[in-house]
């Protein structure tokens, strides 16, 4: 009986197994190869007599520009992440106590934008911020002197906040979503107002999903390219520029591979740093 | 000695979305009171409980605590503190900070409130349980937490909105004697939600009978069990037999075909009447001795009692006794004119019953 049983186990267990099966050959062609191929680039030179280890391309950081490009990523990632979380988390409260159903058309409202083309929308602010665009066209209109807009790195940030601001809302939303209204009660009732409710209650119980926002507004943010060549023009040169330029223009692989492992450390740090304040795993999402 | 009213709902009126909930609803609590308000679910009890609590505003009338009005008042502002259905702990809080939150907010000394801790802990025999987190506790605990949370603030009512629900039969037991000794130590107003019997029975000082957003009765479980004023209440509280009949004269009640004794007396000549006979006043006696004869058709033994059914005149009689009647054997039955309770029909179902309002 107990045999039996065992043996109905370890079959499930294989069944179960190769259900697995196509995402383990998806993750190894397109996930695992891929960063084992960036890391072999990476820490590789081209000599005379072939391929050499070395760690050049990662030491290419220091180089005055890249540290300065890196540096710049960095602050302009960060401010965006702090802009989308101001700005995301009272969307997700409002929609949380409007008691929204997921499939509602105020969610919707939110989520239209990522259902148009990410470089197209880009190109729109383009448009809308530059020197002849719909901003300053319309400024002149009552004699206002055309702004200098595009090509800033406030033009940048308004990029990726415009563009991954519902990646912030939608997790916050989730976890907010999933908060008992009973625990919030509870709090008004032992004596707590509005606001201390929010503070003490609400606030803790939704950092997991302000982790996950983070997370998803902050490395694109550090890695984005677009953004910054089309609204930060040549000017502004952000480490994903730089990268892009090694594959691109200098068709040096070896050292865009090893600027992107000392992005990916940057990254993995970050990471760390932010899930210090979550007690729990990163739940939701 | 009658304990001054504490609580007082007048003309409370509430509806969700066009559906009336409450409809002009009227009742005391009393101070030191343990108040039941029992119901099948849908009925609006923990429409009111949310009412009194302050999560709710009702439409129309007004709630009055301790002669003051706080119909507008926010839960916050209240003196009084609810256990919610399923716990509602602050999961991301330790026991002693969830049991310290009122008091926190209130801002009273680091001393006062570890002692206030302490001895919530020893109320609700969970000493020690300080640092733990509350998703390491059992049900029965979390729900004890969640007392204990509440009663640290010394509220004047504490309102329980099933707090038993979410346990097991044996816990809920438990809890029920653990929280009548909680009721008689701290000297305050219970009130209680619920929409099991038993519990409202076993607890409560006071029932109040909920049906369709309207009071059907309020008295001691006592009196709403011997003697309910209506089909609804006989037939929620406890099992019984419903029967309709007429009345012949005074004291003589006439249903299926033959004419019982009962006390009652006033209610008219020729009147259509409900009778309840609770099951274990249905005695068996051998079939020349009964009032009307049938023959036992079924036959179950409950543990404390045979659970049998008669049937007899064209109705199935449900019958307790400790009495073994095989099926098949003929019986006479037999019932004490005291324990015949008759009720007016209603002429609606939710017509409120008579005679409630003013106790």
């Amino acid at each position: 009986m107990r045999e039996r049983f065992k043996r109905k186990m370890q079959t499930s267990g294989v069944f179960r197994q190769l259900l697995a099966g196509p995402y383990i050959v998806w993750m190894v062609a397109f996930i695992v190869i891929p960063l084992l191929l960036i890391a072999y680039y990476g820490f590789t030179v081209k000599t005379d007599d072939g391929l050499r280890f070395s760690l050049s391309n990662l030491t290419l950081i220091a180089n005055p520009i890249n540290l300065k490009a890196l540096g710049l990523s960095l602050e302009l990632s960060l401010i965006s992440t702090i802009i989308c979380l101001i700005l995301a988390y009272p969307i997700a409260l409002m929609l949380r106590n409007r008691n929204v159903g997921s499939d509602s058309f105020v969610i919707m409202i939110f989520m239209l934008p990522m259902w148009m083309n990410f470089l197209l929308r880009t190109i729109a602010w383009q448009n809308i911020l530059e020197k002849t665009g719909v901003i300053n066209s319309l400024l002149s209109v009552f004699g206002i002197k055309p702004l200098n807009l595009i090509n800033t790195s406030g033009a940048i940030v308004f990029g990726m906040v415009y563009n991954f601001l519902p990646f912030m809302i939608l997790p916050i939303y989730n976890v907010l979503v999933k908060i008992d209204q009973n625990v919030i009660n509870a709090a008004r009732d032992l004596g707590a107002n509005a606001f201390q409710t929010f503070i003490k209650v609400i606030l803790p119980l939704s950092v997991p999903g302000m982790i996950s926002g983070i997370t998803m507004v902050f490395v694109p943010s550090l890695t984005t390219f677009v953004i910054s060549s089309i609204l930060g023009g040549s000017k502004i040169v952000l480490i994903g520029n730089v990268i892009e330029q090694q594959f691109k223009f200098l068709g040096n692989w070896n050292a865009g591979s090893g600027l992107s492992l000392v992005l990916m450390i940057f990254i993995l740090i970050s990471m760390a740093l932010v899930s210090i304040y979550d007690k729990d795993d990163v739940k939701g999402f | 000695m009658e304990n001054k009213k504490l609580i007082n709902l007048s003309h409370i009126s509430k509806s969700f979305d066009g559906e009336l909930i409450l409809d002009d609803l009227n009742l005391y609590i009393r101070e030191n009171e343990f108040l039941t308000i029992l119901g099948p679910s849908g009925c609006g009890k923990t429409t009111m409980l949310r009412i009194i609590g302050g999560f709710e505003t009702p439409d129309a009338g007004q709630v009055i605590f301790d002669g003051k009005d706080i119909t507008k008042l926010p839960p916050n502002e209240r003196q009084l503190n609810t256990v919610f259905q399923k716990y509602a702990l602050f999961t991301h809080m330790t026991i002693a900070d969830n049991i310290a939150f009122g008091l926190n907010i209130k801002k009273k000394s680091k001393q006062y409130i570890q002692d206030k801790i302490k001895y919530a802990l020893k109320l609700v025999n969970l000493d020690g349980y300080e640092n733990r987190m509350p998703d390491s506790l059992s049900g029965g605990q979390q729900q004890r937490i969640a007392i204990a949370r509440a009663i640290v603030n010394e509220p004047k009512v504490l309102l329980l909105d099933e707090p038993l629900g979410a346990l097991d039969l044996k816990l809920r037991q438990d809890m029920q004697y653990e929280l009548i000794r909680l009721k008689n130590e701290l000297g305050i107003t219970f009130v209680y939600v619920t929409h099991d019997q038993e519990e409202a029975l076993t607890m409560s000082d006071t029932i109040v009978v909920m049906n369709k957003g309207y009071i059907q009765q309020i008295g001691t479980p006592e009196m709403i069990y011997n003697e309910p004023q209506n089909a609804f209440v006989a037939d929620f509280i406890g099992e019984s037999n419903i029967i309709s009949g007429t009345m012949v004269r005074d004291k003589l009640v006439n249903i299926l075909g033959a004419n019982f004794e009962c006390v009652d007396e006033g209610l008219g000549i020729n009147k259509s009447v409900d009778v309840v006979i609770r099951p274990e006043d249905v005695d068996l006696l051998p079939p020349e001795k009964g009032i009307i004869k049938g023959r036992v058709t079924s036959l179950i033994f409950k543990g404390v009692h045979y659970e049998m059914e008669v049937m007899a005149n064209g109705f199935e009689w449900l019958v307790h006794s400790t009495d073994l009647v095989p099926v098949g054997q003929e019986v006479g039955i037999w019932v004490d004119p005291f324990n015949i309770q008759i009720m007016n029909k209603p002429e609606s179902d939710d017509e409120e019953a008579v005679g409630v309002v003013d106790e």
